[in-house]
């Protein structure tokens, strides 16, 4: 038994070693001989009609190679790219889901919307040649936000979609919520908006294309979070090449929150166009280039109603949603506000009936799709906002409140009104751990430091549940999920008893190589370093859905666990025969198979060399080898939830908020490397408060134009405006997935949001405030208090 | 980027002549606001003419009543510097808060004062000081100097060799740091003189400005009181997504209490 690093433990991550030392291997970094380079022209305008494009100059430009439109798409009848959900209406309809061409046909509908491929030797000749490209067009008004889309008159981005709705979806029983209503002894409303998001993964999307006449075999390097779905959507559906002809491969990935789970129009147009032009083609975009065209997230707009009884009760939740899809159907688009919203608005509480309306809009802006959480922190923010606004009007504490309301521990699996049942959680028992964790007695005692110093201190709580581990196949099939969402794993010993895992999820900084070693390393007894992960190649892992809505350990790891189990149950087979026992006798523990009760031994590595030297081997009923494979497919989704508590202060003379203290105690199941799952607790709830104080897409009205397009008008959260966050766990155990596990890649993101805001409204509230948008900016709340009912004056 | 001719001279006259002489060249200090220019192919000059060659440009001289600051000398230089730090405190605080280590590091305080970006921190230190901006021809006061956004008094060929700052008997400044870029949303760079106070705001408008009726109240009473009711007029403010003209105007007055703080502490 060599150094087995198990579950539980906290190694330092493997993929480091190359990534700390510039060693990793990222799409940018790859050089195949020939290889020419390509640039996407992209619409200057939100909305214009395409009258033509004269290439004349460009193609006498130095070095070019070709210049490629949407005619050439057209001519050569390639598919739309396609969207991954169809969701339907309360009567059945189905969305509108008009075609999205890889390259602009007609019309163009949002500022980022590809017009032109241009390939040349160098990547300053082909930016040069694009320079010289004569486009003509016919500029349209545009409507970027969700309430002008659907106001009569609003400009239509396509004929046969009425108002710009694609889905006027609903969930829930209305009638139920209606006579709930009618009971209640308070109602109370909320009006919000769910800020508009970019991702900014730190690496740009990038891809690199080359075409093998002698095999007739493409190979597509890509950013991706989930090569194989690639392939399957960009060949089957869009370029029409056989699957065994098509090679995928996403290497190291720097970052993708969403951001790269799906299939962008840049791969299907630089695959094609690899072929035509019969020479490797690399594109990777600038940081402005994934401003208009990397996929948006969240923005929302948002009427919530809560009916509650004389004692703070809850007896019905309705809420309306317009949802932004901008210009084009994305991958999942439809499906993160409708099924990944609408079902999670029971969050930890017991209400009775739940109704929720959801207008997905078409819009003049970059397609809006999953970015951390999706759907779940729009949900979680509605839910905990409303929560707490109804405490106040009712005069009740907002833990009492969440406490007279909160699932009991004993109650589970619990059904909600709206489709899921939670199979385990805790809420009162990560609500009273936090409480402690965050000092909350000893708030106001802080806050009346604040005062002194002229500051608003406030306390916000966000007690939140999330469903994740996507996705149990049939349930998301009955959803509108037009693929399964299972996982796979393939565990290779070689002969010398080395191991090497292939897994159909994709690394790109949440730190499976190991995590996953971890658990071959526990449940095989082998070295921690002698098990490699291999992903993100669809000529080396046999199949795999990718790494998105927190489901690589929770499903992958599944197929990791069976896999393993399988190769155990073989070991055990040929350990019989060598030890010559019964194999109900044989026992595997520690990296040793034994004949229990005796000292008959055989370890880990004498039965990988018996298996691949089968001189002495049941070869009549044992096949050679000893590789193993399993596909999971969970049978309901994982939600971990918790009690995230933050505290604020605010500068009453300049607006600005300061997030003080973070507290986050957590279930997210069994913890396989605790030093990992703090470090994604880190990132989600930092990514969370920078939806809440920092972050915003801004779009001007009318001209489509994105405002807020660099770093330089977009703000990301930075080191200096977290303070040190107390990240705890307090778990319950998953009932269904093999280790217990239940995923914690977006908790962060998905219960943060509604803490930090309830607390700056805390804050603000003995001021006559009770909301606050995201983000909240100094100058929003600057103005908020110019506007606040009472004097601005410390306590 | 696109292709230019590059040059790196040792003298002066010869930086002057080949920008003078090559049309469309232009010249590169610490290239912080240039270099991005360039790569987003919004700017292509034929030639860029490289003034880190030239020594003479680099350094902090003390001159007693002032001190002298080479074109070419780094934020990070200045922030450290033991003779600033001394005498204008106020003057390192404020090239400690420019961007981040790497541009503090690269970016030259003869390049900021050129480009005269309406956000950048060092028009605000040098009109509040009363510098005087010293060029390969002439010297020129900070006052005559700053014309509006990114406008300036430098002619065509004319390089910053060094800017003389007057030292002053107390000096403050205070950012607002915009969200996103950590320009300043407003900074207010306050001097108090024997002669009187000077007040310049970065930031808030098209360009650099002064507030005369904070530095009548200020050359009266230099304590943050005496301005707390003094408010600008938002006309001729900017106002974008970060912030509109009225929180900007607001912001004057706060940051201008702050920067007579710490210029007191």
């Amino acid at each position: 038994m060599g150094n087995v690093i198990g579950i539980g433990a906290s190694p330092k991550r493997k993929e480091d070693q190359r990534f700390l030392t510039g060693r990793g291997n990222y799409v940018s970094d790859i050089k195949r001989p020939g290889m020419t380079a390509g640039v996407f022209v992209r619409s200057p305008h939100g909305h214009a009609i395409l009258r033509g494009i004269d290439k004349a100059a460009a193609l006498a430009s130095p070095g070019i190679i070709a210049v490629l439109t949407g005619e050439d798409v057209a001519a050569d009848k390639l598919g739309s790219l396609p969207c991954g959900w169809g969701i339907s209406d309360a009567k059945g309809v189905p969305m509108k889901e008009p075609p999205f061409p890889m390259l602009a046909q007609g019309k163009v509908r949002f500022v980022g919307d590809m017009v032109a491929f241009v390939i040349a030797e160098t990547p300053e000749q082909a930016d040069a040649a694009a320079e010289l490209l004569t486009i003509d067009y016919e500029v349209l008004p545009s409507v970027v936000g969700v309430l002008e889309a659907v106001r009569p008159g609003a400009p239509q981005l396509f004929d046969d979609v009425p108002n710009n709705i694609c889905c006027d979806w609903e969930l829930g029983d209305k009638a139920a919520v209606e006579t709930a209503f009618r009971k209640a002894a308070h109602v109370a409303k909320l009006s919000l908006v769910n800020n508009r998001l970019i991702g900014n993964p730190m690496e740009p999307r990038a891809a690199i294309a080359e075409y093998e006449p002698g095999t007739d075999r493409f190979t597509l390097w890509t950013t991706s979070q989930f090569p194989h779905v690639v392939r399957f959507l960009m060949g089957a559906l869009v370029l029409n090449i056989p699957q065994h002809k098509l090679r995928v491969v996403a290497p190291d990935v720097g970052g993708g929150f969403g951001v790269k789970q799906f299939h962008y129009g840049e791969e299907a147009v630089i695959t094609w166009a690899a072929k035509r032009v019969k020479r490797p083609i690399k594109w990777v975009a600038s940081r402005s280039e994934g401003y208009v065209s990397d996929r948006h997230g969240r923005d929302h707009v948002t009427e919530a109603e809560l009916a509650l009884d004389e004692h703070g009760k809850f007896l019905a939740f309705r809420v309306n949603t317009l949802a932004n899809m901008g210009g084009y159907l994305s991958t999942f688009g439809p499906n993160i506000p409708t099924n990944l919203y609408g079902p999670l608005l029971g969050g930890v509480y017991t209400t009775p009936a739940i109704y929720c309306n959801v207008k997905v809009v078409f819009t003049n802006t970059v397609p809006v799709d999953a970015y951390r959480g999706a759907g779940r922190p729009e949900a979680t923010f509605v839910l905990e906002r409303i929560v707490d606004v109804a405490a106040s009007e009712m005069g009740i504490d907002r833990v009492e409140i969440r406490r007279r309301n909160m699932i009991p521990k004993e109650a589970y699996p619990y059904q909600t009104p709206v489709l899921v049942q939670y199979d385990s959680g805790d809420p009162m028992g990560c609500l009273d751990g936090a409480l402690v964790a965050a000092d909350v007695k000893g708030f106001g005692i802080r806050k009346a430091a604040s005062a002194s110093k002229g500051k608003f201190r406030g306390l916000g709580y966000s007690t939140y549940v999330e469903a994740c581990g996507l996705a149990p196949s049939r349930f998301a099939g009955r959803l509108g999920a037009r693929g399964g969402l299972y996982e796979s794993a393939t565990v290779r010993v070689h002969p010398t008893g080395q191991v090497t895992v292939m897994i159909g999820t994709h690394n790109h900084g949440q730190g499976h190589e190991t995590t996953f070693a971890q658990i071959v390393s526990e449940k095989l007894g082998v070295s921690f370093e002698n098990v490699d992960i291999v992903f993100g190649d669809t000529d080396r892992v046999q199949f795999g859905m990718g790494t998105y809505g927190s489901r690589s350990l929770v499903v992958g790891g599944a197929a990791l666990s069976k896999a393993t189990d399988k190769v155990i149950a073989k070991g055990k087979k040929i350990a019989a025969h060598l030890l010559e026992a019964a194999e109900v006798d044989i026992q595997f523990e520690a990296g040793n198979f034994s004949v229990a009760g005796t000292d008959r031994i055989k370890s880990f590595e004498d039965i990988a060399g018996a298996a691949y030297v089968p001189h002495n081997y049941p070869l009549e009923v044992l096949e050679p080898g000893l590789e193993e494979q399993a596909y999971y497919d969970p049978v309901n989704f994982t939600y971990p939830g918790g009690c995230h508590i933050a505290e604020v202060e605010v500068d009453p003379e300049t607006g600005t908020v300061t997030l003080v203290n973070y507290t986050a105690v957590d279930d997210v199941g069994t913890v396989i490397n605790p030093m990992i799952v703090e470090g994604q607790l880190h990132g989600g709830i930092v990514q969370g408060v920078g939806q809440a104080l920092f972050e915003n897409a801004v779009y001007d009205e009318g001209s489509g134009q994105l405002l807020s397009g660099s770093l330089m008008d977009y703000c990301m959260p930075r080191a200096d405006h977290m303070p040190m966050m107390k990240i705890s766990t307090h778990s319950t155990l998953c009932t269904h997935t093999p280790m217990g596990v239940k995923g914690c890649g977006e908790v962060g993101t998905i219960g943060s949001p509604a803490a930090v805001i309830n607390a700056v409204v805390d804050a603000l509230s003995h001021l006559g405030v009770t909301h606050v948008d995201m983000p909240a900016t100094p100058n929003r709340i600057w103005r908020l208090l110019q506007n606040a009912s009472l004097p601005v004056a410390a306590e | 980027m696109k292709p230019f001719a590059y040059h790196q001279p040792d003298q002066i006259p010869d930086a002057a002549k080949l920008l003078t002489s090559i049309e469309d060249s232009k010249l590169v200090a610490g290239g912080m606001t240039l270099i991005p220019t360039l790569k987003q192919r919004l700017a292509s000059p034929v030639a860029l003419v490289d003034l880190s060659k030239l020594g003479s440009l680099k350094g902090i001289t003390d001159d007693g009543a002032t001190i002298t600051i080479g074109a070419m000398t780094p934020h990070a230089v200045v922030a450290a510097s033991e003779l600033v730090q001394t005498k204008i405190p106020g003057l390192a605080a404020l090239a400690s808060m420019i961007g981040d280590p790497a541009v503090r590091s690269r970016g030259t305080i003869g390049g900021s004062v050129a480009n005269n970006d309406p956000a950048a921190d060092y028009p605000a230190g040098v009109l509040g000081l009363g510098a005087i901006i010293v060029t390969s021809t002439r010297e020129i006061a900070a006052d005559k100097f700053f014309l509006g956004l990114f406008e300036t008094a430098l002619e065509p060929g004319e390089i910053i060799t060094a800017i003389r700052f007057p030292v002053p008997l107390k000096a403050g400044y205070s950012k607002f740091k915009a969200p996103a870029s950590r320009y300043a949303l407003v900074g207010v760079f306050v001097a108090k003189f024997a002669d009187g106070v000077r007040v310049a705001v970065t930031g808030a408008g098209p360009g650099v400005f002064r507030v005369p009726p904070m530095e009548v109240a200020l050359s009266e009473n230099f304590d943050p009181s005496a301005i707390a009711a003094i408010k600008i007029d938002n006309d001729g403010l900017t106002s974008d997504i970060h912030a509109e003209a009225d929180y900007r105007a607001h912001l004057v007055t706060v940051m201008a209490k702050r920067a007579v703080d710490a210029a007191l502490s």
